[in-house]
C-alpha cells in the first residue's frame, strides 16, 4: 500500500545539538504507527517537521507522494495533516464549539457541531465517536480530562485532516480512558485513516499499533511490523541497553506506622501505590499527607518530602538556579542558614555534590533549572527531597513525562528510600507503574479509600477505580 | 561588570533620547545646541548644580525606587508611591511642626520614622484588600494616589494651613526637625541615608532569607507555597508595606531636607518616575542608585534648560520616555532570548 506521509532523510540541528540525523519515516494508510523513543530522542521534533512547525535543514516531506514544503502548521492542515500536541491546546474559558471554531479558523464553522461535515468515511466515523457524550455548549474548563483529550483530536480533525499525529495523547489519561482512546484510533485506522502515535509506554505499543519505529539520539534505530518485535528488543532499541525493564519490588523490612489517615496506615518500608481516576480526591489526599494542605485529621510522623506532579510550576522555579531551587525547599537547613542570612557558597557546594551524586546532566549548580531536560529536573527534585532525610515520601505522578531511564531512576530511588525505612505513598495515573513499584495498592474513588487485595486482576482494579462494586 | 552591561542599553537610549530632543527642538525653532548646553549646565555645570540640583532630586527617586524594587520583586505592583510619598510628607510636616522643643538628634529621627509609618499606613488598605479579598493592588494603590492628593489639598487649606491663613501651604517646620546641609550647597543628609539604604537593601536581596523568599514569591507563587512552604500572602503584604514605608520616608526627607513645609504638588511625579528608575535598574539596588542619579540629572538639567534656554522643562520627558521604552524592550528581548513567553 502506498504511504500517505513520507519523511525522507530529514536532518535538523539546533545550535550544536543534532536533533534529527537523516531520519526517514513512512506512514501507510490504514495503520497506527507507533513512534517510540526516550525524551530527547527526536520523536516530537520529527513530527513537528511533518506538521510544519519546524523547517528541516535537509530532507523532504511528501504527502500522498507529492513533495510539500510546509512553512507553518496552516500549510500542513491544508494538506490534510492534523496534530494532537503533548499539552492541551484548548482554551478553558471557551465552549467546545468555540474551541473547534478557533481550530477551524472560522466563527460558526460546522466543525463545531456534532453533525458537522464528515469528510471521508474514516474521519467522519471517528468524529462521530469522539462527539459521544460531548456537548458543543459545554465549557472546556468543566470537562473531565478524557473529554478534553477527545476535544483535542476533534480540533485536529476540524480542518479535514486525514493524517493524525498524536504526541503522547495518553499521558494524562487513566487506564480505562487510555484503552478507549486506543480503541478509537484502531477503528479509525481500520476504516482507512492513518495515525502516528508518539509514546514511550511499551504496553500501549503492544496493544494498539501495527508498525513501530524506534528513535534514539536523533536517529532511527529500528522500524518494522510490530509482529516481529519483542518487549526487550524494543527497550534495547530505545535505551541502548536491555537491563532497565522494571522488575517487581520486594517488601522491605516493615517498620512502625508513620502515616495514618482514615482507614489507611502506612508503615516504614512500605510503598503504598494509589490509583484513581482523575478528580476523585486523590490529589487532595496527597497534599494533606504532605502537609501542603491542612492535615485535617491525617497523622504523619517525622519529616515529609513531597514530590509534586508538576515540576515546573510547583516543584521547581524554572528561572532559579539549581542552588536556589535547593534552598527553596530547604531554607531552614542549618548547613546554610545563619539566622536571617543565607550562606550561598555552602549551598552551591552541596548542590554541586548532588549534581555528581545523582548524575544530573547540568553545566553546574548555577545553571537555571529551566535549561535542564525533564528527567534531570526531576532528579533535582528528588535530590532535594531526599536531602531532608524524610521519613515519609509523598509522590504525585513522579515519572510523568519521563523516559525509561529517568523512570527507572525514580523507581530505584523510591525503593531505596523505602528500604531505608521511609514510608512511601505514590500516586500515578499509570496503573502499570503502580503495580510495578508498590508493595500495596489502594484505590481512591469519590474520596474513599479501598485496599486492593493481593492477586486482584487489573480489570478488577479498573472496576474499583470507576466506582463499580467489587 | 554585569551591571555595566545592563546599563549599556539605558545609556545608549539616553543618547538617542537627547538626539530626538535636539531634533524636536530644532524643528520647533529652538536653538538645540544652547538648550542641550543649558541642560548639561543645569545638571553638572558646577559643584552647586551637581549637589543642589542633581543629587537633591535623586534622593527621592532612589529611596522610592528601592521600595518599588522590593514590591515588584515580590510580584506586587505598587504604583501608589506618589500617594505614599504625600502621606509621608503630611505626617512629617505635622510632626515637624510640633518638634520645636526637641533637639535635632531626637526630632529628625522621629519625623522620618513618622513619615515612613504614614507611607506604610497609606498602603495598608491595598494590602488588606489584596491579601484578604484578592483585589489587584495595581488598581487600589493607583486610586489612593488621588485620595492622597485631595487630602494634601485639604490639609494645606485646613488643619495644616499656615498661621496667617492666606497661602495654601503649611508653616515651616521647627528648625531642629530640618536635616543638616552640606555647607555651601542645598544637599541634605538624606542623600547619605539613601546611599546607606541602597547598601542595606542590596544585602537583604542578596544574602537574607527574606530577600530570597521575596524573589521566589515574585517568580513563582505556586512553587513558593508548595515547595518553599512560604506564606505568599504575608510575604506580599510585607513587601508592599516596606515599599510604602520607603515612599513615605522619601516624602519626609523632602519636607525635612528641601521644602521645610507642606505644599500642594510637593512631588513633580517622583512616585511615578521612580517606577521607571526601578525597572531600568532591573530591580537591583545598585542599579536604582545609578538610574536614580541619571534621572535626577535629567530633571535638574530640564530645570536649567527652562531657565537658561526658554525650553519648557517637560520637553525632557522625550529623553525619559526613550530610556524607559528602550529599557523595557531590552528586558523583553532578553526574556525572549531565554525562551520565556512574554508576560
Amino acid at each position: 500500500m502506498s504511504p500517505v506521509l513520507q519523511l525522507r532523510n530529514i536532518s535538523k540541528r539546533f545550535g550544536s545539538v543534532v536533533a534529527l540525523d537523516t531520519v526517514s519515516f513512512e506512514l501507510a494508510r490504514g495503520e497506527v504507527h507507533g513512534l517510540l523513543g526516550e525524551n530527547g530522542a527526536g520523536k516530537s521534533t520529527l513530527m513537528h517537521v511533518a506538521f510544519g512547525m519546524i523547517s528541516p535543514d535537509a530532507g523532504e516531506v511528501l504527502v500522498q507522494d507529492t513533495p510539500v514544503r510546509f512553512r507553518t502548521p496552516r500549510d500542513a492542515k491544508q494538506a490534510g495533516v492534523g496534530m494532537v500536541h503533548q499539552h492541551f491546546t484548548s482554551v478553558p474559558e471557551l465552549t467546545v464549539a468555540e474551541n473547534l471554531w478557533l481550530a477551524a479558523g472560522r466563527f460558526g464553522h460546522p466543525a463545531g457541531r456534532p453533525d458537522g461535515p464528515t469528510g471521508t468515511g474514516a474521519a467522519g466515523r471517528l468524529r462521530a465517536r469522539l462527539w459521544e457524550g460531548l456537548s458543543p455548549l459545554a465549557r472546556v474548563a468543566d470537562l473531565p480530562v478524557g473529554a478534553k483529550q477527545r476535544l483535542e483530536i476533534l480540533q485536529a480533525l476540524a480542518t479535514g485532516a486525514e493524517i493524525l499525529l498524536l504526541d503522547e495523547p495518553t499521558a494524562v489519561l487513566a487506564p480505562p480512558e487510555t484503552a478507549e482512546l486506543l480503541a478509537l484510533l484502531r477503528e479509525y485506522a481500520a476504516a482507512g485513516g492513518a495515525v502516528v502515535l508518539i509514546t514511550h509506554k511499551l504496553t500501549e505499543v503492544f496493544s494498539a499499533v501495527d508498525r513501530v519505529t524506534v528513535m534514539r539520539g536523533g536517529r532511527v534505530q529500528l522500524t518494522g511490523p510490530l509482529i516481529d518485535q519483542t518487549m526487550p528488543g524494543l527497550t534495547a532499541a530505545m535505551v541502548g541497553r536491555s537491563d532497565l525493564v522494571p522488575t517487581s519490588s520486594d517488601a522491605g523490612a516493615v517498620g512502625p506506622v508513620l502515616v495514618r489517615v482514615s482507614d489507611l496506615t502506612v508503615r516504614g518500608g512500605e510503598i503504598v501505590g494509589i490509583v484513581a481516576v482523575e478528580g476523585n480526591g486523590q490529589r487532595e489526599l496527597l497534599r494533606r499527607l504532605a502537609g501542603v494542605a491542612p492535615r485535617d485529621g491525617a497523622e504523619v510522623t517525622g519529616p515529609v518530602a513531597f514530590i509534586p506532579e508538576d515540576r515546573t510550576t510547583e516543584g521547581l522555579i524554572p528561572g532559579f538556579s539549581l542552588t536556589e531551587n535547593l534552598v527553596l525547599g530547604l531554607a531552614g537547613d542549618p548547613r546554610w542558614r545563619r539566622g536571617a542570612l543565607l550562606d550561598w557558597r555552602t549551598a552551591a557546594a552541596r548542590m554541586g555534590e548532588l549534581v555528581d551524586e545523582f548524575s544530573i546532566r547540568a553545566p553546574g549548580p548555577e545553571a537555571a533549572a529551566r535549561t535542564l531536560s525533564g528527567g534531570n529536573q526531576q532528579k533535582v527534585v528528588f535530590a532535594r527531597a531526599l536531602e531532608a532525610k524524610p521519613r515519609v515520601i509523598v509522590a504525585e505522578n513522579p515519572t510523568r513525562g519521563l523516559d525509561v531511564q529517568a523512570t527507572w531512576f525514580v523507581h530505584e530511588r523510591l525503593r531505596r528510600a523505602a528500604f531505608d525505612g521511609a514510608a512511601v505513598v505514590v500516586y500515578s495515573t499509570d496503573l502499570d507503574e503502580v503495580l510495578t513499584i508498590a508493595t500495596r495498592v489502594v484505590v481512591v474513588s469519590r474520596g474513599r479509600l479501598r485496599s486492593v487485595l493481593p492477586g486482584t486482576t487489573r480489570e478488577a482494579i479498573g472496576a474499583m477505580m470507576i466506582g463499580a462494586s467489587s | 561588570m554585569k551591571l555595566l552591561l545592563r546599563l549599556r542599553a539605558p545609556i545608549a537610549a539616553a543618547l538617542l533620547g537627547l538626539l530626538l530632543l535636539a531634533a524636536g527642538l530644532t524643528a520647533l525653532g529652538y536653538d538645540a545646541g544652547a538648550a542641550l548646553a543649558a541642560l548639561y549646565r543645569g545638571a553638572f555645570g558646577s559643584w552647586y548644580a551637581f549637589t543642589s540640583a542633581t543629587l537633591v532630586r535623586a534622593v527621592p527617586l532612589i529611596v522610592i525606587g528601592l521600595g518599588i524594587s522590593i514590591s515588584f520583586r515580590a510580584g506586587a505592583l505598587n504604583i501608589g508611591a506618589e500617594g505614599q510619598f504625600a502621606a509621608g510628607a503630611m505626617a512629617a510636616t505635622a510632626t515637624g511642626l510640633a518638634m520645636g522643643r526637641w533637639p535635632g538628634i531626637v526630632a529628625i529621627p522621629v519625623v522620618l520614622a513618622v513619615g515612613a509609618l504614614a507611607g506604610a499606613a497609606w498602603v495598608a488598605v491595598p494590602v488588606v484588600l489584596r491579601v484578604r479579598y484578592r483585589v489587584q493592588e495595581v488598581i487600589s494603590t493607583l486610586l489612593l494616589n488621588f485620595v492622597a492628593e485631595a487630602l494634601v489639598s485639604f490639609m494645606v487649606q485646613g488643619p495644616l494651613q499656615e498661621s496667617k491663613r492666606i497661602y495654601p501651604q503649611s508653616d515651616p517646620i521647627a528648625g531642629s526637625a530640618r536635616l543638616p546641609l552640606l555647607p555651601g550647597t542645598r544637599l541634605h543628609l538624606g542623600f547619605l541615608l539613601a546611599v546607606g539604604l541602597v547598601a542595606v537593601v542590596a544585602v537583604v536581596f542578596a544574602r537574607t532569607i527574606w530577600g530570597f523568599r521575596l524573589k521566589a514569591v515574585g517568580e513563582a507563587p505556586r512553587a513558593s507555597e508548595v515547595t518553599g512552604r512560604i506564606n505568599v500572602g504575608w510575604t506580599v503584604a510585607a513587601a508592599l508595606l516596606w515599599s510604602g514605608a520607603l515612599a513615605g520616608l522619601a516624602g519626609a526627607l523632602e519636607v525635612s531636607g528641601v521644602t521645610y513645609a507642606l505644599f500642594q504638588n510637593l512631588s513633580p511625579g517622583y512616585g511615578f518616575t521612580a517606577i521607571a528608575v526601578a525597572l531600568i535598574a532591573g530591580l537591583d539596588p545598585v542599579g536604582v542608585l545609578i538610574a536614580g542619579l541619571g534621572f535626577g540629572a535629567l530633571e535638574a538639567g530640564a530645570a536649567g534648560m527652562q531657565r537658561d534656554a526658554g525650553v519648557p522643562a517637560v520637553a525632557i520627558s522625550v529623553v525619559q520616555a526613550t530610556i524607559i521604552v528602550v529599557a523595557l524592550l531590552s528586558v523583553a528581548r532578553a526574556r525572549l532570548a531565554r525562551g520565556e513567553a512574554a508576560a
